[in-house]
């Protein structure tokens, strides 16, 4: 019983990840034309991917599922709004700011403003700016959590709120300087981790279908989507606080 | 013993990944909720097997695929491979670099479906939409999104053309599209964006645009190279709604031609 369970995650593993190993090799063979470097290694490597991915999604629903929806669950039925708006924004900014993938893009937007002699290229003004960053985009997220959360309570039609934020981000990108645009629309990105994303999409079903006349697939999805956009506006006014 | 070590390192930064949510988590039920949490050990172990998983898989990237990845783009799009050898170009020739817009396109749409937080979220889908939403269908359309947007951004920073251009342009796509899709398909399209870029697809696709902007002529990695992510992130919510639309459509045809019989 639990052996095929096994047996059918690590399947589904594999299939997953065969179009990466095909397209490497394709250009490998046909178009580079050159053997693929250290076999071993490669193999090795793609076998600790196929247990970690099975590993990861057998998790996902045994704890990270179930715990998002408990939380909405309680949290709904407890009825404080000033709770549920605290938890939504703790999790957007305590799950961004430690972020490995931001920390390494807000270093490297810090060196990029530093050779552009945008600001004071020492290492302290450097890492104050890199912070700086930091945590503006995790403060952001946890604003975005918290909108999204509101709109779920309330029934807002998502559009309205993300067209919205879209003619921001354009008006922004108009005055903000050249050199933060390119990090401010990646920023949107990368603040969602593999972790974070799961978690969110159980809280905003979980509530939704808590929610008397709520959709969980109209209303429930949907604060992804706002914790990857609010970043660029932030991103972008901190470019224009910092540089002007 | 170096491989501990360095798995070691890994699974340390994953768990600072997932300790801010725990102590969250533990204190608001402590504190706020004052009630046991339900299911204790199985959260305990499923959460234990995230960390483990989510570790693994991020050390066999590293070992297997990163490298093997980055070696491609750079020899991709070495002007030696491009214009045949000897020959010293300074002026980018955006006809030449067939290769790379497939490259980026292939590898857009691989990393994509390898995507955890995609399939997590094709999962909840699947699951609120009754089966309607299939999770397949659901990631092979966010994959092509991302390989359409991905093989632009290369042919973006081969000509230099600048990013906000596309980005606005797409983001008029978006809103037009917002006003005539499917109202039940639009959070999840919107959310779709934000989840195709994380462990994945972030760094090779990162690594390409920095190495792309590196060797063509007359490119700076450090305005050029940026803003590949934003094309990976903002395409597939094209796609979603496309093909929602797509479906849409062919539903009412069918409907039609139905009442004609």
């Amino acid at each position: 019983m639990i052996f095929s369970i096994i047996l059918q995650k690590l399947k589904s593993a594999v299939t997953d990840l065969m179009p990466i190993v095909l397209v490497i090799a394709f250009f490998q063979i046909l178009v580079l034309k050159q053997p693929l470097p250290q076999m071993g290694e490669v193999l090795f490597g793609a076998l600790l991917v196929v247990v970690g991915l099975s590993l990861f999604v057998q998790g996902l629903e045994m704890g990270l599922f179930p715990i998002g929806e408990s939380m909405a669950h309680a949290l709904a039925k407890k009825g404080s709004l000033f709770w549920l708006l605290v938890f939504a924004f703790a999790l957007g900014f305590s799950t961004t700011v430690a972020e490995p993938a931001l920390i390494a893009v807000a270093w490297e937007a810090a060196e990029i403003a530093g050779q552009g002699g945008l600001i004071d290229p020492s290492q302290e003004s450097l890492k104050q700016y890199a912070f700086g960053l930091r945590i503006s985009v995790a403060f952001s997220v946890g604003l975005a959590i918290l909108i999204g959360v509101l709109r779920i309570l309330r029934g807002w039609p998502i559009h309205y709120l993300i067209i919205g934020g879209y003619g921001l981000v354009m008006l922004m990108t108009i005055f903000a300087p050249k050199e933060i645009i390119g990090i401010a629309y990646d920023a949107g990105g990368v603040t969602t981790s593999t972790i974070t994303v799961p978690l969110v999409a159980a809280l905003g079903v979980g509530l939704a279908s808590s929610i008397r006349g709520r959709s969980p697939l109209v209303d429930g999805f949907g604060l992804i989507a706002f914790a990857s956009l609010l970043p660029m506006i932030f991103v972008m006014g901190y470019g224009l606080i910092i540089f002007s | 013993m170096d491989f501990i070590y360095y798995f070691g390192k890994i699974l340390f930064a994953t768990g600072t990944d997932v300790l801010p949510i725990l102590l969250l988590i533990v204190g608001f039920q402590v504190l706020v909720l004052r009630q046991k949490i339900p299911h204790l050990p199985r959260l305990i172990v499923g959460g234990v097997y995230v960390v483990f998983g989510l570790a693994l898989f991020l050390a066999g990237l590293d070992k297997a695929l990163f490298p093997l990845g980055n070696i491609m783009a750079t020899q991709l799009s070495d002007p030696a491979f491009l214009y045949g050898p000897g020959i010293i170009v300074d002026q980018a020739d955006w006809k030449a670099y067939g290769w790379i817009y497939a490259f980026a396109a292939m590898i857009g749409f691989a990393t994509t479906i390898a995507e955890p937080s995609l399939m997590a979220v094709a999962f909840k889908a699947n699951e609120v939409s009754a089966g309607t939403i299939s999770q397949w269908g659901l990631r092979i359309t966010v994959a092509i999104g991302v390989a359409f947007g991905i093989s632009l951004g290369t042919f973006r920073i081969v000509t230099g053309t600048p990013l906000y251009l596309y980005i606005l342009a797409g983001y008029m796509i978006v809103i037009v599209q917002t006003l005539f899709a499917p109202k039940s398909i639009i959070a999840l399209a919107y959310d779709s964006g934000g989840v195709t870029t994380s462990t994945v697809t972030v760094p090779l696709v990162a690594a390409l645009g920095l190495g792309l902007a590196g060797t063509v002529p007359g490119r700076n990695p450090a305005l050029d190279g940026f803003g590949l992510i934003a094309f990976a992130s903002l395409f597939p919510i094209i796609a979603v709604m496309g093909y929602a639309q797509l479906m849409q459509w062919s539903g009412q045809r069918k409907l039609k031609s139905t009442e004609k019989k």
